[in-house]
């Protein structure tokens, strides 16, 4: 059984539809990537799995389960955590209080302590700026916080909503390293990306995602090859 | 030259003249004032002192405000109504019978516990209920729904309490310690203004705890940021929506127990005035921003006591403490025209629009 099971889902904003039959799975361990242009439902389809938006058709299954019985904010307590578009740190509070928000979902207070010295060994940084708002933080250490938040909830499966965006290319390299780090410690991760070459590199295996349809799907190495995904996602000609 | 004057905006040119007659008149009533001295000393000390109780208490209220639309982006109308019908209910079911009975001598700062946890426990459930029932369903509607329905709410709470208990002012009884003056030092003061002064001060240190040091506390600031990552946290934010009102209506609670020990009057429309004025110290001090409530409802406080005898006894008005309101609602204006974030506000407007 699959750890996550889309099947044929539907979602609309207002009259405009968003996704328009997706499926595809996710097995425990891999790293799966969504790549595909702006606009294509890449976000969507994520915020349909975290709940944020209504399907019209469809079902997500997580470990055997519909997701349609959870609400939003009882995922997190399943194992699924995301590091939501545009990093979606709290602006106001300090770096502290988000990791703090990020561990929300645990009472184990040992074990939140023990993963916040593991995630300050992996982002030196945010160690040194906890007691700072992170609003103040640069744009590579608020996507280092976005994720390191999201790790704070131990998840089992992690979404990431394209965790290299706006980012310097020496930070976009990290990145990903941290993403290959985290699955190798044994989360499996769902990764949206527009960087495909670097998400193809890093991903098991990989969907083409075009206006709202999956149009390939397949491993990682072979969509590197593919002639229309390099043309069109990998700048090849 | 002509050129030149066509260039200065009307508006520009009205808010000079606007702010100058204002200080012209602020600086020559403050002078004649002086000059005149119509009060001695003790006077000024007790207006001050009785400045910043009224503060306190718009301080507390002004906190349910600044709590809500920090979370909702809606101004709660209803929450005068939130002040009133604690503090009514205790009145009527235990202040009464405890002071006709006797208890409310023998036994008066444990009297005086029992009314303030009554009202506490009235004015939050009222609160909760009242989101519950009449905003939630409307959490995504356009913000102008939101609003009419909190007029609509304050109205039908003041009219049920009114229905409940009849229209007349009730009086609420005098708890024996807290009756008469006190001196402190050269200055002598009501014991009741002390009191709400401390109970204020207590309850804004704590709550100001609360929000910034609790795991409910934190919950309440992520989902005031963002409520999609609130629930991706695991935060339940209709729970977290409903601890807000719990906690702003517990203040609420406080302060109507405050008014009473001051006032010794209990009314069904007694929320009105409050709420509107703790809704202008909000907004004075900024809205959203727990310290600018306080800081706002201190301000407001004083400006009220002090104002009409310091500016406007010199220039000859009647009867300048009846203008307090026009005080009070004078700085509301001026403040939305010249600092419309308030005094420790943050500029809003396009970031959250």
């Amino acid at each position: 059984m699959p750890m996550l099971e889309v099947e044929n889902i539907h979602a609309y904003y207002g009259n405009i539809q968003a996704l328009r039959g997706i499926s595809l799975t996710v097995e425990e361990g891999e790293i799966v990537t969504l790549i595909g242009a702006n606009g294509a439902g890449k976000t969507t389809t994520l915020r349909a799995i975290s709940r944020l938006v209504p399907l019209r058709e469809g079902t997500i299954k997580y470990r055997g389960d519909d997701l349609a019985q959870f609400k939003p904010h009882e995922l997190v307590y399943h194992g699924i955590a995301m590091v939501p578009e545009g990093r979606g740190i709290f602006a106001k509070l300090t770096v502290a209080e988000n990791l703090d928000m990020g561990a929300y979902s645990r009472t184990d207070t040992e074990g939140i302590q023990e993963d916040l010295e593991r995630i300050f060994g992996l982002f030196p940084r945010l160690k040194e700026r906890r007691n700072q708002v992170a609003g103040t933080l640069s744009g590579g250490e608020q996507q280092m916080l976005a994720t390191a938040r999201a790790l704070m909830a131990r998840p089992q499966l992690l979404l990431m909503d394209e965790p290299s965006m706006g980012l310097a290319p020496i930070l976009v390299e990290s990145i990903f390293q941290t993403i290959q780090d985290i699955n190798a410690e044994g989360t499996t991760i769902l990764l949206v990306e527009q960087n495909a070459t670097m998400a193809l590199q890093v991903a098991h295996r990989g969907y083409v995602l075009q206006t709202g349809e999956i149009v390939l799907a397949d491993s990682a190495a072979k969509l590197q090859q593919n002639e229309m995904v390099q043309k069109a996602y990998l700048g090849i000609e | 030259m002509l050129q030149r004057l066509k260039e200065i905006d009307m508006l520009d040119l009205f808010l000079w003249v606007f702010r100058t007659v204002i200080l012209v008149v602020v600086v020559w009533g403050t002078i004649a004032t002086i000059i005149e001295n119509p009060y001695p000393t003790q006077t000024w000390m007790e207006t001050i002192v009785a400045g910043i109780a009224q503060g306190s208490l718009y301080a507390l209220i002004a906190i349910g405000y600044t709590l809500v639309y920090g979370v909702l982006f809606m101004i709660n109308f209803a929450h005068g109504e939130f002040f009133m019908s604690g503090i009514m209910t205790a009145t009527i079911f235990l202040a009464g019978p405890m002071s006709a009975s006797g208890y409310l001598d023998r036994h008066p700062y444990l009297g005086l516990l029992w009314i303030t946890l009554v009202t506490m426990v009235v004015s939050t459930a009222i609160a909760v209920l009242t989101e519950r029932v009449a905003y939630r369903p409307l959490r995504y509607a356009p913000r102008l729904v939101p609003l009419i329905t909190a007029i609509g709410a304050s109205f039908f709470w003041q009219n049920y309490f009114r229905g409940l208990f009849g229209s007349e002012v009730k009086p609420f009884p005098q708890i024996a310690p807290f009756a008469g003056k006190i001196t402190l030092g050269s200055i002598v003061v009501l014991k009741t203004h002390l009191v709400v002064i401390i109970a204020a001060i207590l309850m804004l240190i704590g709550l100001y705890f609360f929000v910034m040091k609790t795991k409910t506390g934190k919950a309440i600031r992520a989902v005031a940021e963002n409520k999609d990552v609130a629930a991706l946290m695991g935060i339940d934010v209709d729970r977290a929506i409903s601890s807000t009102f719990a906690l702003g209506a517990s203040m609420a609670g406080i302060a109507g127990v405050l008014y009473a020990l001051v006032f010794r009057q209990i009314h069904f429309f007694m929320g009105f005035i409050p709420g509107i004025k703790a809704f202008t110290a909000a907004v004075l001090g900024g809205i959203g921003s727990i310290p600018g409530a306080a800081l706002g409802g201190l301000f407001l406080g004083m400006f009220e006591s002090v104002g009409p005898g310091l500016f406007l006894e010199g220039l000859g008005i009647p009867a300048p403490h009846q203008l307090k309101d026009v005080i009070a609602f004078t700085m509301l204006v001026l403040v939305l025209i010249f600092r419309p974030q308030g005094i420790l506000g943050e500029r809003l407007a396009e970031e959250k629009a």
